[in-house]
């Protein structure tokens, strides 16, 4: 089975996309959170396929995808806690609603 | 002269020292110490100054042959601007610089003396006795100056000092206007002043008297070496235009007309201050100026001599009118002394230079010392009169020559100085000025001529109104009595000068042209008995019409204004010329000048300023509501931004 590397190409890019629409169009922050792993993981595919194709004897791109992997986790764990205590603030978990920061 | 060098930096260093310690100590002292400090300070300055103006002139080393030399007895780099623009600070002494050492130091003496007994009890005696020494310091500086711009700091330093003088009693409305006026009216003038030297230090490339005053061959060195010569501006020559600034600079501070409104009113102040600063010392800076810089004048620029003369001449005859129609006694003295500074500037005016045509040269400059003794004399015994009767009018006083006898001898010889009757001081000096007026210029010999007789009746006015006359009419608050001792020293004191320095002229003792002349080589002059007698007549007929008129009580001096109605009201209103001042600047400057000024600078100016502030303000009004706060919409923002830059740089 052979799947030409364009196509795994045009998966990441839909899965950024996807990504980048959720993070600005889902009113919920644990969605957005949703989108961002989205994104992350669209990048994570453009660095394994890359490392696969262009240096198959290497394993720079695999490596750095685990660190993605990892920091994504880390960065998971905070926002939750954000989002948690965001909660506890306004008992609803809507992006609309912190704008505190503004003018 | 290392000796002197030695000792001339302590004519500056203590006066300050004294000023920093009253100043910022005073009020813990109590007002008798502080006092009593000061004076005996003043008084070791005062010793210096004798001992270095004595020493240079009598001991012969700073004589060749005839010619006293000039010295530099220290000169420190001050500010360095740059290569060519230094300025210091130093000692010259010269005829010119030692007899005004004198005169500061014996005026400044008595008056510290006669402060204790006048200013007893009064509030602020420590804040008196610090501005005193400020005073004196700032004087001694400006007169040993070495180059014209220490004389102009000096020169500033004595102007804030007279205006802190004159505003003593800050409490009072009229001191604060007058204290305002006096320093508004001088600075104006100073103003000139600066931009005179500014030009003649710019051409020449020098501030040092020393350079700016070196004669070759009738003409002076650092004039014709630069372009001063030949430039001229608006078709007069730029030296000549210089040269009169720096004369209204000193016609300010002289009280030369039409600069002289500050003087009268500076009356305000403390009568010691009004004797020191008002009559003796600062109001001859001017003539000590034009003194100072005399070899430009009479070389380079004769015809601003010219103007001086005439300006005198006007001032002196101007004054004197007023003050035979004033009642306050210290304003009629006031007017004395512009009357009688005047009389300096006419002579350096008509003077020459060298020998004998520098006659009025040495004549102004003695009469600068002998008025500066009689004239601080006549303040301070109306200090006492003050003191006594508790009023500046004329009409609180009569026949007050039992009560205050001291001040009434006092008081009769200095009047018969500035009279003109031998053998007292002014008489030599006076007539002195009028033969050189004689020789040079007839008209203003004229007028200065009649000038000695109207001053001659005045001064006999003031004193047959004082001392004769009758009680006055409310009578006496309480019994006037004499002022204490050290109050009547100062007095007795410069009555003795004036006497002893007359007397030791009339027999010749000491020949005053052999001291100060104006290259500062004696010369020989005779007595011109054909100007000294009609001068002396002048004089005795001014004082017989005075005797006529003020000697007792009588209808005369009414019967004698009703025939001169409308001159008298003039002169007893001074020629208006405080309100024309008035009229001009309010109406005229005010009104026609400024207040366009202010509206553009309010609306234009500020409008502008206004107008950028306004937009800036709706500006960011409007477009804060961007920095919403929703993460998403930034998020929005920024991945527009990014298309847009990855398609602009695509399309590249």
């Amino acid at each position: 089975m052979n799947i030409p590397v364009e196509s795994y190409f045009i998966l990441s890019t839909l899965l950024f996309f996807i990504g980048v629409y959720g993070f600005v169009a889902r009113k919920n922050l644990i969605s957005i959170l949703m989108s961002v792993e989205l994104i992350l993981n669209a990048a994570n595919i453009n660095f394994v396929v890359a490392n696969r194709f262009l240096f198959p004897e290497l394993l720079e791109g695999h490596i750095y995808s685990l660190f993605v992997i990892a920091i994504a986790a880390a960065e998971t764990a905070v926002a939750i806690s954000i989002i948690i205590n965001v909660y506890r603030q306004k008992k609803n978990i809507d992006a609309k609603s912190i704008n505190e920061l503004k003018y | 002269m290392e000796q002197l060098a030695s000792l001339a930096p302590y004519v500056l260093i203590l006066p300050l020292c004294m000023f920093l310690i009253l100043g910022l100590f005073g009020k813990k002292m109590c007002p008798k110490v502080s006092g009593l400090l000061g004076t005996t300070v003043f008084g070791v300055v005062s010793v210096i100054c004798y001992y270095i103006a004595l020493k240079y002139f009598f001991s012969g080393e700073y004589q060749i042959g005839e010619t006293y030399q000039q010295v530099t007895l220290f000169n420190m780099e001050w500010l360095r601007m740059n290569q060519d623009l230094v300025i210091s600070i130093g000692f010259l002494l010269d005829p010119l610089s030692a007899i005004m050492l004198i005169v500061i130091s014996t005026v400044s003496l008595m008056v510290h003396i006669y402060s204790m007994g006048y200013m007893h009890g009064e509030g602020g005696f420590q804040r008196f006795y610090a501005i005193l020494s400020l005073f004196s310091f700032a004087m001694l500086g400006l007169v040993v100056a070495t180059n014209i711009f220490q004389m102009y700091i000096f020169w500033e330093l004595v102007g804030v000092s007279s205006f802190l003088l004159i505003s003593f009693y800050y409490f009072k409305h009229s001191a604060v206007r007058a204290a305002k006026k006096a320093f508004i009216v001088t600075r104006f003038a100073d103003m000139f002043f600066l931009i005179g030297i500014l030009i003649l230090s710019y051409y020449t490339r020098t501030f040092d008297f020393d350079k700016l005053t070196f004669i070759t061959d009738g003409h002076v060195d650092a004039i014709v070496n630069s372009d001063l010569r030949t430039m001229t501006f608006l078709g007069f020559p730029v030296i000549s235009i210089a040269m009169f600034l720096i004369f209204l600079g000193g016609a300010g501070k002289s009280a030369m007309f039409p600069l002289h409104i500050w003087l009268p009113d500076a009356m305000e102040g403390p009568t010691p201050a009004s004797a020191l600063i008002h009559a003796a010392t600062m109001v001859v800076a001017g003539v000590y100026l034009v003194a100072r810089l005399f070899p430009i004048y009479t070389f380079e620029a004769p015809h601003v001599l010219q103007i001086i003369s005439y300006i005198g001449a006007f001032t002196s005859i101007f004054a004197a009118i007023i003050a035979c129609a004033q009642t306050d006694i210290k304003r009629v003295l006031a007017f004395s002394t512009i009357s009688q500074i005047a009389y300096m500037m006419v002579a350096l005016g008509v003077s020459g230079y060298g020998g004998v045509n520098g006659l009025g040269y040495t004549a102004s400059m003695w009469h600068l010392f002998t008025h500066a003794m009689f004239k601080a004399l006549l303040f301070m015994a109306a200090g006492a009169i003050i003191h006594a009767v508790h009023s500046n009018e004329m009409d609180a006083m009569g026949n007050l020559r039992k009560k205050l006898p001291i001040t009434h001898i006092t008081f009769l010889i200095a009047c018969l100085a500035i009279a003109g009757i031998p053998p007292f001081s002014g008489f030599f000096s006076k007539d002195e000025i009028l033969v050189a007026a004689f020789e040079t210029n007839k008209w203003v010999f004229a007028v200065e001529y009649f000038v000695a007789g109207l001053t001659a009746f005045y001064m006999f006015r003031l004193y047959y109104r004082i001392f004769w006359f009758g009680d006055p009419e409310e009578g006496y608050e309480h019994e006037p009595h004499e002022a204490p001792l050290n109050m009547t020293f100062p007095l007795m004191f410069l009555a003795a000068v004036t006497v002893i320095t007359g007397i030791s002229w009339a027999f010749g003792k000491v020949s005053f042209t052999e001291l100060i002349s104006s290259d500062f080589t004696s010369y020989e002059i005779h007595t011109h008995w054909n100007i000294a007698l009609p001068s002396i007549g002048a004089g005795v007929i001014g004082i017989l019409i005075a005797t006529f008129l003020y000697l007792e009580k009588t209808g005369r001096p009414n019967k004698a204004v009703s025939y001169i109605k409308k001159p008298y009201l003039w002169a007893y209103n001074k020629f208006y010329i405080d309100e024309i001042y008035l009229f001009v600047t309010n109406n005229i400057i005010f009104q026609r000048i400024c207040q366009p000024i202010a509206w553009f600078d309010r609306h234009i100016i500020d409008g502008f300023m206004n107008l950028l502030s306004w937009v800036t303000n709706k500006t960011s009004q409007e477009t804060k509501e961007i920095q919403s706060g929703y993460v998403q919409q930034y998020a929005w923002v920024f991945i527009m931004g990014v298309i847009t830059i990855v398609l602009l740089s695509l399309n590249l």
